[in-house]
């Protein structure tokens, strides 16, 4: 099957992805669109015999990345987000009931996580590699992606963490 | 209060079931006596399955036509509206032959309106002006470089004459024009038979990039209009056929736009 088909056939879990990550379906389609196109074009440095996949969801990734930051984007980016922070997402709690929305507030990296461990159950070395990031960092995002998630459908406060032996 | 011996990595695979089964039976047995962590973990893998029931109708939905046009498909896409563009075009011509499709050619309409009043105006300038034989233009082409440097000053964008000689016409001269929205430069053409056409330029045309060819037709005027970014151009013939003028107009619009 040539790379043209496998991309066809990517975009329903592109379009799964880019709507968990983008939040509505208008710009989630925009970003598969515009991830498929740069796919294209950049699909000689695709390297045959590898995971076109993680590869794909890189481009988006990067795509996305780009107009986020282009739409100055109010994301929480910042992945040490102090305790504190949490306070609002515990005052919100109330009023944020549905999960949809739920996964729009959580700060980007943490939603990239999220999305690729339980929507695409990739590997977490595939995480690391599809966005980059240690795979040490994949598992912390991971960590505060759910813990929050809980806490925002939940009401309850963060619960204790267990604390980590090395 | 003794020290968890699991890491919150563990606990993470755990949720996604990546453990092996030795670490699992130990985490699962670990986890039977603090049910407040044993909550935290089963409240994890709720919200997934909730995560992955809430998107799934995604993976079965149609993919929009739209979408699954891409790289190779959608250049081909493009070039088919382009040509089914042209067709429409040629069919509105009138079935010409020899007509040359170019892709560089504006696709985008203008603002019907604005065109249509555009082509009436430059109809009424052309059978005021095309029967006068005393005084046609206000300069004449023996002044070309003079009058396309005024008209080019008066409508605030740089002018040109296109010459179109190798369709037959040549220059008589031009003069400046009351326009809807300023001055308008008109310039006239006549073959060696006397026929005369004549080129409407306005400017303000902002927000109309570019257009096609349209024809309209006032009284016994013949007009082809087009819009080239901020300029519309508009000829004019009472005498020659539409054939004949659409000749002329291609070869105005090759010379603006070499």
């Amino acid at each position: 099957m040539n790379e043209a088909q496998r991309l066809v056939d990517l975009i329903p879990r592109l379009r799964r992805y880019a709507r968990a990550l983008a939040g509505d379906r208008a710009s989630a389609d925009d970003l598969v669109q515009d991830t498929l196109e740069r796919a294209w074009a950049k699909l000689h440095l695709y390297r045959r015999g590898t995971d076109l996949r993680a590869w794909l969801f890189t481009v988006m990734h990067n795509v996305h990345v780009n107009k986020v930051r282009a739409a100055r984007s109010t994301d929480p980016l910042d992945d040490e987000m102090p305790e504190l922070a949490q306070r609002a997402a515990q005052s919100d709690a109330l009023v944020v009931r549905d999960l949809d929305r739920a996964i729009a507030r959580l700060p980007a990296e943490q939603r990239a996580v999220l999305l690729l461990v339980t929507l695409e159950e990739m590997s977490y070395e595939q995480v690391a590699r599809t966005l980059g990031i240690p795979i040490g960092t994949v598992m912390s995002r991971l960590s505060r992606a759910r813990e929050k998630l809980r806490s925002m459908m939940t009401g309850q406060a963060a619960a204790a963490k267990l604390k980590v032996v090395k | 209060m003794s020290v968890a011996p699991f890491t919150e990595a563990e606990l993470q695979a755990y949720v996604d079931d990546r453990l092996d089964a030795a670490r699992r039976a130990e985490l699962e047995a670990w986890l039977a006596e603090r049910p407040e962590e044993a909550e935290r973990v089963a409240a994890y893998r709720r919200l997934g399955d909730e995560l992955r029931e809430l998107y799934a109708p995604l993976l079965v939905e149609p993919v929009p036509p739209s979408l699954a046009a891409f790289g190779p498909a959608r250049a081909r896409w493009r070039r088919v509206a382009a040509v089914a563009g042209w067709v429409a075009v040629g069919a509105a011509l009138g079935g010409l032959a020899g007509w040359e499709l170019r892709e560089t050619r504006p696709e985008a309409a203008a603002t019907p309106e604005v065109g249509a009043a555009m082509a009436r105006r430059a109809a009424v300038a052309h059978a005021t002006y095309s029967p006068e034989v005393r005084h046609p233009v206000e300069v004449g082409a023996d002044q070309e470089a003079h009058l396309v440097a005024w008209l080019s000053k008066r409508l605030g964008a740089p002018l040109r004459t296109p010459k179109l000689e190798a369709v037959g016409y040549s220059l008589v001269g031009g003069r400046l024009l009351p326009g809807d929205n300023g001055p308008v430069a008109h310039f006239m053409y006549q073959c060696n038979r006397g026929t005369r056409v004549t080129l409407y330029v306005r400017t303000e045309m902002a927000g109309n990039r570019e257009t096609a060819f349209r024809y309209a037709r006032e009284g016994n005027v013949g007009v082809f209009y087009w819009v080239d970014r901020k300029l519309g151009y508009a000829l004019s013939s009472a005498d020659i056929s539409k054939e004949d003028l659409l000749k002329v107009a291609n070869a105005v619009y090759q010379q603006l736009n070499p």
